[in-house]
């Protein structure tokens, strides 16, 4: 088991790497200058070309990667171009709405997700089934900001339930800042109720043909036991794999849903930092994505352990 | 609920023997009678059972035979209440104790199973739950229906592991079912389902899946623990070893019906009906018949210490070493069948996928003729692909669905250059080699038979004029009297082609019918290895000898009817 953990450890090295040279490389060979665009539009060429100096940007490619790579192995990812702040602070700033968002989209997707996705397949064929597949279709092809201002439409502006848009910090006070999640966490969790509910579906009921499914059943357990204690813990590795692929999606759709509910988040910052050409900012949350990503991916794995034990690594 | 009039058994007292249980025995503990199950529309026939009527008794095992589709499995299902959805039953009983249990709703039923009725299962691989343990699964059965305390539960179920005679009940209790063998799982399902003494035990093809000397063992629990307690048991079988190995008691089925029904004695030995006595005579008998010696043909096959380890790899750990097959030397003349047998593990079939360079030997040599392959780069080893051929255990796995059978035997003879025109000729005369009809060469492979299947893939064998044909569990899937026609089959092609055979398989009564020589595998290594008289008439390798011991049945000589 360390083992593994040692060893997957050490792969995350080349990965991130890879991502690392990658992030550098594509922002630099985009067309447009980050001295113009800090400069203003009425700067001279003598202050832009004073700012390309100070920022280091007349030196060759790979020392400027090198003092990149220097500097995010040290712990500092530079100053924004943009904000004037360092790219730390900023992201600092803007992590928790989008932490909080992250949070508040998974547990309540797959606390929705995994019961329908299980019904659906013990009624397989029945009304349930079929309407759980087709809103799954639906809930995967609609774009997530399309949802959002359905959403805002109806419960913000017709019902007037809750907030249209904002942010409050959860330790502000909490019930405003429940009320400004509900929406946006509802918005994020269609794509991927749609997604964890398939697959837990089609899971459950590979594993309802199982033999011991059949044993189950001739030791005189009721339906439920023989669904929730025998049949989803054998199905739970394919639905795990998912959530984890899924956190991808979601960092993806945050950027959306943050922008439809204003929330100063990180997807926000991410938008704003692409449109600035504020090359730290975009690279460093890159890199924490790729980060995030990975040890996700990892704790999936690890989990798996904990719900089959023929898995050892 | 309805009491019977036999003593009810209670989990908290000790029950009686099996004598005083058989003669005090009321009424019979399961009375099927004029029983109809009905298959959906389109199905093969209107009825998966029909008509069907018969009584299990205390301390009583009674065996249903039948070959695939006789319905034998429906009727365990049904008494069960375990019957998948497309399948209803439509008229009759079943009386278990009295009750019928076809008039059971649900809850009723799930009272019952475990408490007077349990089942066990055929594959003991899958049949537990992988991810809970042993210990967890038994105690499932007892918080369900009793109200025994934790510690209580322990304690029997303990109790009971050890009743199976499994070593360690506090180890195995804390195991998961994939660290026991098939033989430790196989008697974890006999402990759940006998934990609460229930009067009927149905048994769907206990020891199918294990191997001999594993069945032996398992068979013989079986009849002890039922004697002790009286238990009525309905046990499934299509091997007439196990028959008369267990029996007291035989009912024969075919295509849903009750052919006849008898005393396991009068069954065997004076069968009333044709099909039964076809069945019987089926069966392979464990005695090898004299078979002429070809000691000046040329040797087609001939391994030089043949070894397959396998390695695994850990960052920290040590690497392990599995020795799959070690030192075995074998060879084969033309026209002469050397069959290799041994249980699930012997490396048997790791000795055939080596020859045949499906994998890749580790040590020794491989002769085809006077040319090495163990060692041949893959792109010399082309050529030689055609000389060896392979016809694999599932006849219904190891055809492509998706293509026509005659593509499926023109494939490999095209691939080395044969026109089609001359590759669909030659797989019209070998459809009527392996006695198909040469027009079905356009059809797929689901509109034939498990028989029919494995007859087309010799036939795709051949199709590449091999002078090695490797049968690996080739006729291990199919049902007895099938069996026979392929192992017939079989024989024929290789006297009419002078082909070198070499056939792997568990089965000692096919290996003694279809052999001139066997080898004996055990742990990877060849135990015994000399003329299939000799080893089957004087063993002398003590592994050898316990595997003939364990065969089910060996006492009884099949075929050989009496005058009725």
């Amino acid at each position: 088991m360390l083992d593994f953990i040692a060893r997957r450890l050490v792969a995350i090295i080349p990965v991130l790497a890879v991502v690392a040279v990658f992030v550098f490389l594509m922002l630099r060979l985009t067309p447009g200058d980050p001295a113009a665009v800090i400069a203003g539009d009425n700067a001279t060429s003598d202050q832009i070309a004073d700012i390309r100096a100070k920022l280091g940007l007349n030196e060759p490619l790979w020392t400027q990667f090198a003092i990149w790579i220097g500097n995010v192995l040290q712990g500092n990812f530079g100053e924004s171009f943009f904000f004037k702040k360092t790219v730390a602070e900023l992201i600092a700033q803007r992590i928790e709405p989008t932490v909080a968002l992250s949070v508040c989209t998974l547990l309540f997707a797959v606390a929705v997700s995994v019961p329908i996705g299980v019904l659906a397949a013990y009624r397989q064929g029945s009304v349930f089934d079929r309407v759980v597949m087709g809103f799954s279709v639906l809930g995967f092809s609609v774009p997530g900001f399309v949802i959002g201002y359905c959403l805002i439409y109806v419960f913000a502006i017709e019902l007037g339930w809750l907030p249209v848009q904002g942010y409050v910090r959860i330790e502000v006070n909490f019930w405003q800042f429940l009320e400004r999640m509900i929406l946006p966490s509802l918005t994020l969790s269609v794509g991927f109720i749609a997604l964890i509910a398939r697959i837990t579906r089609a899971s459950v009921l590979e594993v309802l043909n199982e033999d011991y499914i059949r044993t189950a059943r001739a030791k005189g357990l009721s339906n439920r036991v023989v669904l929730m204690r025998h049949a989803l813990r054998n199905a739970a590795v394919p639905i795990l794999t998912v959530i984890g692929l899924g956190i991808a999606i979601l960092i993806g759709g945050a950027v959306v849903t943050e922008s439809v509910f204003g929330l100063p988040g990180l997807g926000r910052l991410t938008v704003e930092a692409v449109l600035s050409r504020d090359f730290p900012t975009i690279q460093t949350v890159i890199l924490m994505f790729s980060v995030v990503y990975v040890v996700i991916n990892l704790l999936i794995d690890i989990s798996y352990t904990v719900f089959d034990p023929r898995i050892r690594y | 609920m309805t009491s019977s009039a036999s003593p009810s058994p209670s989990p908290t007292l000790p029950r009686q023997t099996g004598e005083v249980a058989r003669s005090a025995g009321g009424g019979p503990v399961l009375e099927v009678r004029n029983l109809t199950v009905s298959l959906p529309k389109g199905a093969d026939r209107t009825n998966a059972v029909e008509k069907v009527s018969f009584t299990v008794n205390r301390g009583e095992i009674v065996c249903l035979v039948g070959e695939s589709g006789s319905g034998k499995s429906v009727i365990a299902f049904t008494v069960m209440g375990l019957l998948a959805k497309a399948l209803k039953p439509t008229g009759g009983e079943i009386l278990l104790e009295g009750e019928n249990v076809l008039a059971a709703d649900e809850t009723r039923l799930r009272d019952l199973r475990c408490t007077r009725m349990s089942m066990i299962f055929q594959e003991p691989m899958t049949a537990l739950n992988p991810v809970m343990t042993c210990g967890e699964q038994i105690d499932e059965v007892l918080s369900t229906h009793t109200n025994l305390d934790a510690n209580a539960r322990k304690a029997k179920i303990l109790g009971i592991l050890a009743r199976v005679k499994l070593p360690e009940p506090e180890r195995i209790y804390h195991s998961y079912p994939h660290q026991l063998s098939g033989g430790q799982r196989q008697r974890i399902m006999i402990a759940m389902a006998l934990v609460l003494d229930p009067v009927l035990l149905i048994a769907d093809e206990p020891t199918t899946a294990l191997d001999v000397t594993t069945q032996a063992e398992i068979l013989k629990l079986i009849a002890e623990l039922q004697e002790s307690q009286g238990t009525g048991v309905l046990f499934i079988t299509h091997d007439f070893g196990v028959v008369a190995e267990i029996a007291h008691r035989v009912a024969v089925l075919r295509w849903g019906e009750l052919v006849e029904m008898g005393p396991t004695e009068q069954i065997l030995a004076r069968p009333g009906q044709g099909y039964t006595k076809m069945l019987i005579s089926s069966v392979p008998s464990i005695h090898p018949q004299h078979r002429g010696e070809r000691k000046n043909a040329i040797t087609v096959l001939r391994t030089q210490k043949l070894g397959k380890t396998y390695t695994g790899h850990g960052f920290f750990q040590k690497a392990r070493v599995v020795k799959a097959a070690v030192d075995v030397d074998l060879d084969i003349r033309k026209g002469e069948t050397l069959g290799i047998v041994g249980e699930s593990g012997s490396g048997k079939s790791t000795v055939a996928r080596c020859i045949a360079r499906l994998i890749d030997p580790s040590e020794g040599k491989v002769f085809l003729g006077d040319t090495e392959i163990a060692t041949m780069p893959a792109g010399k080893l082309r050529p030689h692909r055609k000389r060896v051929q392979i016809v694999f255990q599932d006849p219904y796995r190891s055809m492509n669905p998706r293509i026509t059978v005659g593509d499926f035997i023109t494939e490999g003879p095209m691939n080395f250059g044969l026109g089609r025109g001359e590759a669909l000729a030659r797989a019209r005369r070998l459809m009527e080699t392996v006695r198909l009809d040469p027009n079905a060469l356009d059809r797929y492979p689901h509109q034939f038979s498990g028989g029919q299947r494995q007859r087309i893939c010799i036939a795709r064998a051949l199709a590449m004029e091999p002078e090695l044909l490797i049968a690996d569990e080739a006729v291990s899937a199919l049902d007895v009297s099938v069996q026979k026609q392929v192992l017939e089959l079989l024989d024929e092609i290789r006297q009419r082609l002078n082909l070198a055979v070499l056939f792997i398989t568990h089965d000692l009564r096919v290996a003694a019918q279809i052999c001139d020589f066997v080898a004996v595998m055990s742990k990877g290594r060849v135990v015994e290895y000399g003329p299939a008289e000799q080893v089957f008439g004087a063993p002398r390798d003590n592994y050898t000898k316990a595997l003939f011991a364990a065969a089910p049945g060996r006492h009884w000589e099949f075929g050989k009817f009496a005058a009725a």
